[in-house]
This record gives C-alpha cells, sequence and structure tokens, in this order.
C-alpha cells in the first residue's frame, strides 16, 4: 500500500467509526427514551450540558495541557536545531509557524496540540531533541504537524464530546429510574423490556464509548503516520526514531493519563501485553507502526 | 411523474458534482499561487543576504572578482525571473555560483574563522533548505491540481472552466547531472 492510499484509508476509517458512533448514541437515545418515557427532551438537555462542557474544554486545551506536562515555550535563539526543524518542515506542510514548547525531561517524546492550525503548539522534551539525529527529529516533528494539518485535535475532541454525552445520557438515565420508580405510571411490558437494555446499555455505554475513541485515536496515529512521511519523504527517518524512543526505557515524568493520547509514542510505557489490555492503548503497538514506515 | 422527479434528482446531483469540481480546481489555483509566494519569501531573504556576502569576502578575497560578478549575475537573474521555470533556473545558477564561492573560501584561512561569514553561511544554507520545502509544498499542490484535471469526469469540466496544468518547480534536466569536479 502507498501512502497516498494509506492516507485515503485511514481518514475513510476514521469517518466510519465516527458514523457508528452517531448510531451507537441514536440507538441509545431511542432505549432510554421509551424506558423512561420521557422522550427526547431529556437527551436535549444531556447534548446541551456535554456540549458547553466539552467547548470549554477543546477552547483551552492547549494552555491546560501545557501547564499540566511544564512545558516551556522556546524563541529561536534557545534551540536554532530544533526550531529549524519546526520552521522547515511547516513550509513544506504549507503550515503557519506553530508556537514552539520544550519540556526539561530526558525520556524522548513530542506532542502537538492547539485546536486549529493558527492556535498550534509543537512540544518535544530536552531527551528528544538530544537523543535522535536530525534526520529521526524531523521524521517526529513531521507526524507531529501532520496532526496538526489532518485537524486531528479537532476530530479527537468531536470524539471526546461524543463520549462525554454518552456517559452523561446514561448518568441522566439511572438518575431518572430512581425518582420516577415507584410513581406508579401504567407501564407496559414493551417499557419493561426498554427498561432493562437501557439499565444494560447505561452501565455498558460508557465502556464501549471510551473504546470507540481509542481506536479513533490509534487511526490518526497511523495517518499521522503517513502524513508526515510525506513531508519528508523518507519512512526510515520516522521508523527509527520510533524504535529508538520505544527502547527507551524511562517514563515520561509530565505525562499522565490524561495526556497520554497525545504524544508521538505512549509515555507510559506500561508493561501488560494482553489482548484484553491493548484495546484501552491510545497508540497502536509500535512495531506494527514501524513495520508500516518499512513498507512505504 | 416518477420519472421526472428522478431527473431532477440526477441534473441536481450533476450540478452538484460540477460545483464542487469548480470549487476545488478554484481553491487549488489559490493555494499555488500562494506557495509559489511563499517560495518568493525564501528566495527574497537569499537574495538579500548576498551582497553582505560578497563585501565580507572581498575584504578577504580582493582578487577573486571572476567569481563576485558571476554570484552578482545570477542574483540579478533571480530577481528579473517571472515565470516558476525561470525562477528554478536562475536559482540553481546562483546555487552553482555560490557553491564556488565558498569552495573558494576554503583558501583563506582568515575568512574561515571570521564570525560574520560564518553566520552568513549558515544563514544561506537554511535558506537553501528552506527553498527546498517550499517547493516540496508548491510541487505537491501542483500535484493535486493536475491530478483533478487529468481525471475523468473532473478534468473534462476543469477543463470547460478554462483550468490549465500548472508547471512543476522544477529546473531542467540537463542541469541534474552531477557537477563534474576538477582538481
Amino acid at each position: 500500500m502507498n501512502i497516498y492510499s494509506q492516507i485515503n484509508s485511514n481518514k475513510l476509517k476514521t469517518w466510519i467509526i465516527i458514523v457508528l458512533f452517531i448510531v451507537f448514541i441514536t440507538t441509545i437515545l431511542y432505549v432510554y427514551g421509551k424506558a423512561t418515557g420521557y422522550g427526547l427532551s431529556f437527551a436535549g438537555i444531556a447534548l446541551i450540558i456535554s456540549g458547553i462542557i466539552s467547548f470549554v474544554s477543546y477552547y483551552y486545551s492547549d494552555k491546560m495541557i501545557l501547564g499540566m506536562s511544564g512545558a516551556k515555550q522556546i524563541k529561536k535563539s534557545d534551540n536554532p536545531k530544533f526550531f529549524r526543524v519546526v520552521e522547515n518542515l511547516s513550509i513544506a506542510a504549507g503550515l503557519p509557524m506553530p508556537k514552539v514548547y520544550i519540556i526539561n525531561d530526558s525520556a524522548p517524546n513530542a506532542f502537538a496540540t492547539g485546536r486549529d492550525p493558527k492556535h498550534a503548539v509543537i512540544c518535544a522534551t530536552t531527551g528528544l531533541i538530544d537523543k535522535l539525529t536530525d534526520i529521526e527529529l524531523e521524521g517526529v516533528i513531521a507526524h507531529e504537524l501532520s496532526h496538526i494539518k489532518n485537524f486531528d485535535i479537532r476530530v479527537m475532541s468531536i470524539v471526546s464530546i461524543l463520549v462525554g454525552l454518552v456517559a452523561l445520557l446514561a448518568d441522566f438515565f439511572m438518575r431518572s429510574m430512581w425518582y420516577s420508580g415507584d410513581s406508579d405510571r401504567n407501564k407496559g411490558s414493551g417499557q419493561t423490556i426498554f427498561l432493562a437494555i437501557g439499565i444494560a446499555l447505561a452501565i455498558l455505554s460508557p465502556i464501549i464509548a471510551t473504546l470507540i475513541q481509542l481506536s479513533v485515536s490509534r487511526k490518526r496515529e497511523f495517518l499521522a503516520d503517513a502524513s508526515g512521511v510525506l513531508l519528508t519523504r523518507y519512512p526510515e527517518g520516522l521508523a527509527s526514531a520510533l524504535e529508538k524512543i520505544s527502547s527507551d526505557k524511562e517514563p515520561l515524568e509530565a505525562a499522565n493519563n490524561a495526556t497520554a493520547h497525545l504524544y508521538i509514542s505512549s509515555p507510559l510505557k506500561n508493561i501488560k501485553k494482553h489482548w484484553f489490555s491493548s484495546l484501552f492503548n491510545t497508540h497502536p503497538p509500535i512495531q506494527e507502526r514501524i513495520k508500516i514506515l518499512r513498507s512505504m | 411523474m416518477d420519472f421526472s422527479l428522478i431527473l431532477i434528482g440526477v441534473a441536481v446531483l450533476t450540478a452538484l458534482y460540477i460545483w464542487s469540481v469548480y470549487n476545488g480546481l478554484a481553491t487549488n489555483k489559490v493555494r499555488i499561487r500562494e506557495a509559489l509566494s511563499g517560495i518568493d519569501v525564501q528566495f527574497k531573504r537569499r537574495v538579500d543576504l548576498i551582497p553582505n556576502l560578497i563585501e565580507t569576502v572581498k575584504g578577504y578575497a580582493k582578487h577573486e572578482k571572476g567569481i563576485f560578478e558571476n554570484v552578482t549575475k545570477a542574483r540579478s537573474q533571480l530577481l528579473k525571473a517571472e515565470t516558476p521555470h525561470d525562477k528554478a533556473q536562475s536559482d540553481n545558477m546562483l546555487t552553482g555560483a555560490l557553491k564556488t564561492l565558498f569552495a573558494i573560501s576554503e583558501n583563506y584561512p582568515t575568512l574561515r574563522a571570521s564570525e560574520n561569514f560564518k553566520a552568513l553561511q549558515e544563514e544561506l544554507e537554511d535558506t537553501e533548505n528552506k527553498i527546498a520545502y517550499s517547493r516540496q509544498f508548491y510541487n505537491t499542490n501542483v500535484k493535486d491540481y493536475n491530478t483533478t484535471l487529468a481525471n475523468f469526469p473532473s478534468g473534462f469540466f476543469g477543463r470547460l472552466f478554462g483550468f490549465a496544468p500548472e508547471e512543476f518547480f522544477e529546473a531542467d534536466n540537463a542541469e541534474k547531472k552531477p557537477i563534474k569536479v576538477a582538481f
């Protein structure tokens, strides 16, 4: 598979997942509406609340993340080598120059954030800049710039709005069960069935939604790998950078579960390798990414 | 009645398709122009660095007149160039002339040691890289645009609206030959 068809299939897969997600939410709404007898009015309220919460976190996400990870903005004179790589590749990608941040940590890693290319931030650890060669560094920065160019931050925010919505709906549903439990409305047997399905869904749906979110996240990593290579025209650079990053045993202290999905390679370095735990990974396995890169 | 509805549906879809082809091509064309001006920004930076470079080198190597002339000539040609093709060609000339200049500077240790010269050399190298990257961006856009024009049926409608394929930012084949090194 060449790079172009790789990008197309990744885009398509992301959209298929988002469409399935919407179908999933509609089904939940239908079941809850039937079960409570309220119809769709409570779904509307849940939508508005989750929309507001997600919009605020989306708008300020970059500031929160940068604050949490202890990153500092740099000028060109602070680190000309790293700054130039970002400058050159954003020219190649046709993006405005993003803000450049550095985390003072010897674990090699990098991330990009910002709600659109005009408010984008590229951040790398000092470990990444010191341990990688110029070509490997280019590969990593190209991957991060591709996240910006592909509007991954926006896609992931839309998905997290949907996940938040599912969780809120489940919560609302369970609460409305407690309060309307013994009011003697005329419940037909049809409603009882929906009630049972509704409770099962309320328990399972937040988990399912999170799994969908993580699988979108993994798809976007593959996409950023492929379109990053389109910028550097040199897959081996990113492949060997990923090898170096993954063989580095040091965990990144500044990262936590909330920010892990942003980094080029999962900063948490968990040891478990079970198929079930891999469902909860934010990143695809590095060996698979390297294999695909080497086949380009 | 059903048949006419289908006809209307088909007509609306076709109109939507043509509209999107037109908009896509028009957007691409704007992007190509923008990318070209991106290359020009880097050219301008490079051209602005050269008088300074020549002054610095002159201070140490006065009698290398031929080289200064070559560089100045290539520089003014780049300033005059209009089409992407001409620009690419005169940029290549300039690169060649600068290469000779830097090769000759090896003979002047005091020049090589000068901070000013080192800084200029680094700046020029950086500009050269940036030119390469902005060229790549330009060519990517041209490729997208030309692909739409080459495909059917988008290309058919595109040509109907007067869109013509754009030129890649490339030098002539003759200039791609490896440079002969004579000692």
